[in-house]
């Protein structure tokens, strides 16, 4: 039954492709390599809305071009399948470009594998500064823990914040973080006074608050990434007493992440992040982009920054294919032609910087508070034109 | 001096959380001779039904407590007809592995498709959030509480298992079946009881547990090694073992994560590992043997 379904939809869609396609025109496709099941399918989901909205936005066609997105699940990280998807894509699906790479030992995986094929990659979130280095056809339409800790560092010395504890997951970004915070505040006359690494399973994070306790710091720099740690997280610190005790909590805004908001609750309000997106983002792009997206999903609770760095991602990739003018998409060339290349975006006015091929964007200092009944970043503070601090700099 | 104190009030409360969990599964691993893996999924479907009572429902944090509870065993115990007694007995433990692997995945995907992969929450009633003064340290209510349902669970079943007809019965059907049976005993809905008895203990973690294991589609696959670990640890079928298990490795492991953060879950598994090899059984040896 399914499959005599399958095959007549099939023979529809082919027949329709020939009768409907006009000499010349061609399908390019575009294959996305993200976790849709599993713990980390919120990554998935926003990918692919992000790009079902640009597509419904700007059409699927490109001249006379038609943009086909073809994803593949990788539930989590893991580097081998991630090269194995890429492989099975360029070879078999033929795709003219890969995106999505939620998490750097993926995006890294594959550099050789789109140098050898002449296709740009453009990574819609992995967040450590060293992918950009690894091949000249990365770009990255995300945000790096350097541009998001360095901006942030100096607020907090400014603050008259004088010793810190880093509070990190234990792999790439929240090293990176970690280095980015010590550089800056040290740099500002603050002093870290504990440099904590979490095991990136942790659940109970009762003991890291003891210990950050213990040392007396004013205040804790965190990262973890966006999931359920950072509930647990978040909780343990007002738990604890942290909180009430005057102890002030900072980090990159994946801990405050907008579909996480509501089940975070109290326990981070008034908390300050910093961050390139948040869904109060006060512009008139971004007013437009959620109410685009409450048109086509339903409600705009699950908008949040990875659904941005996709729907830029797929821009980059209107433009790449754009700028190729119909011709066969040189991977190279292609990324050539984008470098530079200014846009505003919903977070507010982006540039792909020509040497890191890195998004530098504004950075906002965020603060948790309740609008209109329903939790939101709200921004405080704009940092203008940050650039990757990290690119070539972070070994 | 604090921060001693710290670890044991906090490991404390982490082994409990396990304790609440592990006991059902030890139950009916010790007791029915059924490797039921499914037990984390059970755990997280109280969760959510708990999650959903309070926040979509709006009923307070007790009733949606019970109403977790007597939910997920409402919904598991047809499963029990139709599945786990055609598994019971330890002939063939591999079909039980894969049956309840089997259903372990179908639970998470259900949920999934429910309720969507983002984190769920279940709201505490003022009383329970805050902090109370412990001595030198001040711990969050919410973890008292925890401890305090730990050891009534503690005392209620071996009350339950040890001195009732119930258990006493129970027991005998364990040990020799045919005999049981043919001394009148209902061996089939001792049966029926003790799985329910399973799940609702593991509902009951799963709501219990849900600020330190938070409720997300992976959970039933996430933490099992965890719960299977304190059962391993204690010995199956045996209620003190379990408990001795879920603090000795509750506390272990946050002394672990604040004395040595980088070595992650090393003493977890260290300690595993070494307890095993002393007492291969468990602490306790449980009835199976």
């Amino acid at each position: 039954m399914t499959r005599t379904l399958r095959n007549a939809l099939l023979g529809a869609a082919f027949g329709l492709a020939l009768a409907a396609g006009p000499a010349g025109a061609a399908t390019i496709k575009v294959g996305v390599i993200a976790p849709f099941s599993g713990p980390f399918a919120m990554f998935g989901k926003t990918f692919k809305d992000g790009i079902a909205q640009y597509q419904a936005e700007h059409g699927q066609t490109v001249g006379a071009d038609t943009v086909e997105f073809v994803y593949r699940d990788l539930e989590q990280a893991n580097p081998a399948q991630a090269k194995a998807l890429a492989q099975e894509l360029i070879v078999k699906e033929r795709v003219s470009f890969l995106a999505g790479f939620t998490f750097t030992p993926d995006a890294l995986a594959v550099a050789p594998l789109i140098d050898e094929a002449n296709i740009p990659a453009v990574v819609f979130n992995a967040a450590t500064s060293a992918i950009t280095e690894k091949s000249p056809r990365f770009v990255r339409t995300s945000f790096t823990l350097w541009q998001n800790t360095v901006p942030l560092a100096e607020h907090m010395a400014k603050q008259g914040i004088r010793t810190a504890v880093t509070a990190v997951s234990d792999y790439g970004p929240g090293l990176d973080g970690e280095a980015a915070f010590k550089a800056t505040f040290e740099k500002n006359g603050g002093k870290v006074a504990d440099a904590i690494r979490m095991p990136l399973k942790s659940t109970d994070f009762a003991p890291f608050m003891q210990r950050i306790k213990d040392t007396g710091a004013e205040a804790v720099y965190a990262f973890l990434p966006a999931g359920p740690t950072t509930l647990a997280f978040a909780k343990a610190f007002a738990d604890n007493g942290l909180k009430d005790k005057g102890v002030r909590l900072f980090g990159p805004g994946d801990i405050t992440q907008e579909p996480d908001l509501p089940a975070l609750g109290d326990a981070v309000l008034g908390m300050t992040t910093s961050f390139h997106y948040s869904r109060a983002h006060d512009s008139a792009v971004n007013k437009a982009f959620l109410a685009k997206h409450k048109e086509l999903f339903g409600n705009d609770d699950t908008a949040t920054f990875t659904t941005v760095g996709a729907y830029d991602g797929t821009h980059v990739i209107y433009q790449m294919i754009k700028n190729a003018g119909g011709g066969k998409i040189d991977g190279a060339k292609a990324v050539e032609s984008v470098k530079g290349m200014s846009w505003e975006s919903p977070r507010g006015p982006v540039t792909i910087d020509p040497d890191s091929r890195h998004v530098t964007q504004t950075i906002y200092l965020r603060t948790v508070e309740k609008v209109g009944g329903r939790l939101e970043n709200v921004e405080k503070a704009a940092f203008e034109k940050q650039p990757d601090y990290g690119y070539k700099l972070a070994k | 001096m604090e921060s001693i104190f710290g670890i044991a009030v906090d490991g404390i409360a982490y082994g409990m959380i396990l304790f609440i969990i592990s006991v059902g599964l030890s139950v009916t691993l010790g007791l029915m001779r059924v490797v039921n893996l499914a037990h984390g999924a059970f755990a997280m479907l109280g969760g959510y039904v708990a999650s959903y009572a309070a926040q979509s429902v709006g009923l307070p944090y007790v009733a949606a407590l019970i109403v977790a509870v007597a939910l997920t065993v409402l919904a598991t115990l047809p499963l029990e007809r139709l599945l786990y007694r055609r598994i019971y007995g330890s002939a063939n433990e591999l079909s039980q592995v894969l049956l309840t692997i089997g259903l372990t995945f179908v639970i998470v995907a259900g949920i999934n498709y429910l309720f969507g992969p983002t984190l769920k929450r279940i709201p505490l009633p003022d009383l329970l959030t805050g902090t109370v003064a412990l001595g030198p340290k001040a711990i969050p209510t919410h973890r008292a509480f925890v401890i305090g349902a730990g050891a009534a669970t503690l005392v209620g079943l071996w009350w339950l298992l040890e001195r009732t007809d119930f258990g006493i019965r129970l027991r005998a059907a364990v040990d020799d079946p045919a005999m049981a049976a043919a001394l009148g005993i209902r061996t089939e809905r001792l049966y029926l009881a003790t799985f329910a008895l399973g799940t609702g203990l593991a509902a009951l973690g799963g709501v219990l547990g849900a600020e330190l294991l938070p409720l997300e589609p992976y959970y039933a696959i996430r933490y099992i090694v965890l719960f299977l670990a304190v059962v391993a640890v204690g010995g199956a079928g045996s209620i003190f073992g379990s408990a001795a298990a879920a603090l000795a490795l509750g506390i272990i492991d946050t002394a672990g994560k604040y004395l040595i953060p980088n070595f992650g879950e090393f003493f977890f598994y260290a300690a595993l590992i070494l307890i095993l090899f002393r007492w291969p059984h468990g602490f306790f040896k449980g009835r199976t043997a």
